[in-house]
């Protein structure tokens, strides 16, 4: 612990609050169709969710494994890159928040280590082959994967209970879905806290902190299962709204189609070794179930709009990050500034979106549903979205608060 | 490039047959259920469908409880 430095704080703190937004974005996955087809109140759900992730996060340290020891390059990589890097994914991942978009945090965060590695280490550093393999071919088969398995069994689960008692199929879908939910929500615990375990495990290496080779030590482990469950009990109502109302309308038989097929497709996938973002998968299987039933529609409008913000995940927060980390190349003082910047930003988008408040109350309301779609075609328009904010951020909004942040750590460093 | 086609088939093969054999084991199981109201309504039992409908039910405890393994034993 000598060389805990204050950048390695400064990683640490921003890698958990990527693991929170992580938390908040993916709730939606677990449990929007469980709250928008009244299986489970949507406290309850989310709750339920949270304590999932926490307990999935101790399971195992495989995946934090994986990108701690191999993925990349423990020599090359300085704090500063896992910095820029998130700060990339954070945001991103808040933009879509506020537009009530699901995208993959997963990509956010690869997108950013991409760019960050990009603009500290050149073209050279980035595999193309691995990112084609590893990261677009699988979101495009995601939802494919799941989305027909959701819609053939959305057919014969109908075709079968064509006279069913109307009661029992509902009390028995919901029970069902309840359970296809938690195994999602476990899954996501096991992978995506520990995401965040293997980013902050990574910047310890890097900053000489401890060994490498090492596994991840019991405080990351606890901070970080704690700040995805506290994420996801937050709720990204927003993405919840939209996965849960504004994709199809789903009855209990569907939302249990939906929900089965995604978890049956994210473990099918982890354990046969060809990852799926959850996000893709549960997208996905919730259009299949919609398009499943009899008279059922997909809002293509909306699914349209969840495509062009997946296609763009990567290269926005591609762009963040290595925008981000040509400034913290500047010395410690743009260090700080990007660390203004990304509260500066955060607090901006928190504000616009108290504007239309979503929460637990009026997550299943369709009828607000008109606004929120005005500004997500306004900002689906701009291509790609952060791009703008980061640039103007940069040249207008940053200077005054940076310089006084900057001599801050001036005076302390 | 080497693309893993073979990982891909499966995970899309593995993830068809199980989802779909799973939904509809839970809809038999409801079916059986539904049919033990009717057949209360109207005074009759209806011991075979209850039974096949725990049996159905049963077998989707036991996919849930392999899932959970799945998760927890990943290596």
């Amino acid at each position: 612990m000598e060389n805990f430095s204050l950048i390695l704080a400064i990683v640490v703190v921003t890698a958990l609050a990527f693991d929170f937004t992580n938390g908040f974005h993916d709730t939606a996955n677990a449990m929007a169709t469980t709250i928008s087809t009244g299986a489970l109140k949507p406290k309850i759900a989310v709750a339920m969710s949270a304590a999932l992730n926490l307990v999935g996060a101790f399971l195992s340290v495989e995946v934090a494994n994986t990108i701690s020891k191999g993925l990349v390059d423990e020599n090359g990589i300085r704090p500063e890159v896992i910095f820029a890097a998130l700060v990339g994914a954070i945001l991103w991942n808040l933009v879509t928040w506020l537009v009530g978009l699901p995208s993959s945090s997963s990509h956010a965060l690869m997108g950013g280590l991409v760019g960050a590695t990009v603009a500290s280490a050149g073209f050279g550093a980035v595999h193309g082959d691995v990112l084609v393999a590893k990261v677009l071919l699988p979101a495009v088969a995601a939802p494919v994967v799941a989305g027909l398995a959701a819609m053939f069994s959305t057919r014969l689960s109908y075709a079968l209970s064509k006279n069913a008692d109307d009661e029992a199929t509902r009390k028995g879908y919901r029970a069902g879905q309840i359970a296809s939910a938690g195994l999602v929500s476990l899954a996501h615990g096991t992978n995506d806290a520990q995401k965040t375990m293997g980013i902050i495990t990574l910047a310890l290496i890097a900053g000489g902190s401890i060994a490498p080779g090492s596994n991840p030590p019991t405080w990351v482990i606890l901070s970080a299962g704690l700040a995805i469950a506290l994420g996801t009990y937050i709720g990204g109502w927003r993405i919840i709204r939209t996965m849960g109302k504004g994709l199809t309308d789903l009855q209990p038989q569907q939302g249990f189609a939906a929900q089965t097929s995604a978890a049956t497709a994210i473990l099918a996938s982890s354990h046969l070794g060809f990852s799926l973002s959850t996000t893709h998968v549960v997208s996905g299987s919730v259009m299949g179930a919609g398009l499943g039933r009899k008279g059922g529609t997909v809002r293509w409008s909306t699914a349209t709009r969840m495509l062009v913000a997946w296609v763009l995940t990567l290269p926005a927060a591609a762009l963040v990050g290595a925008l981000a980390e040509s400034v913290t190349d500047l010395g410690d003082w743009g260090t700080a500034a990007v660390g203004v910047f990304l509260v500066a930003a955060s607090a901006a988008i928190w504000k616009l979106s108290r504007r239309e408040v979503v929460d637990s109350a009026n997550v299943n309301d369709t009828a607000a549903e008109e606004p929120a779609g005005v500004v997500t075609t306004a900002i689906a328009a701009v291509t790609p979205p952060p791009a703008g904010p980061v640039t103007d951020g940069l040249t207008a909004t940053i200077p005054s608060p940076a310089a006084a942040a900057a001599t801050d750590p001036a005076a302390t460093v | 490039m080497s693309i893993d086609w073979a990982a891909i088939g499966s995970v899309f093969g593995v993830s068809l047959v199980a989802t779909v054999g799973l939904v509809a084991l839970f809809t038999l199981g409801i079916k059986g259920l539904s049919a033990r109201a009717r057949a209360t309504a109207q005074g009759n039992s209806a011991a075979l469908a209850v039974t096949a409908a725990y049996v159905c039910f049963a077998a989707c405890a036991v996919a849930v409880a392999y899932g959970i393994h799945l998760i927890v034993a990943k290596a």
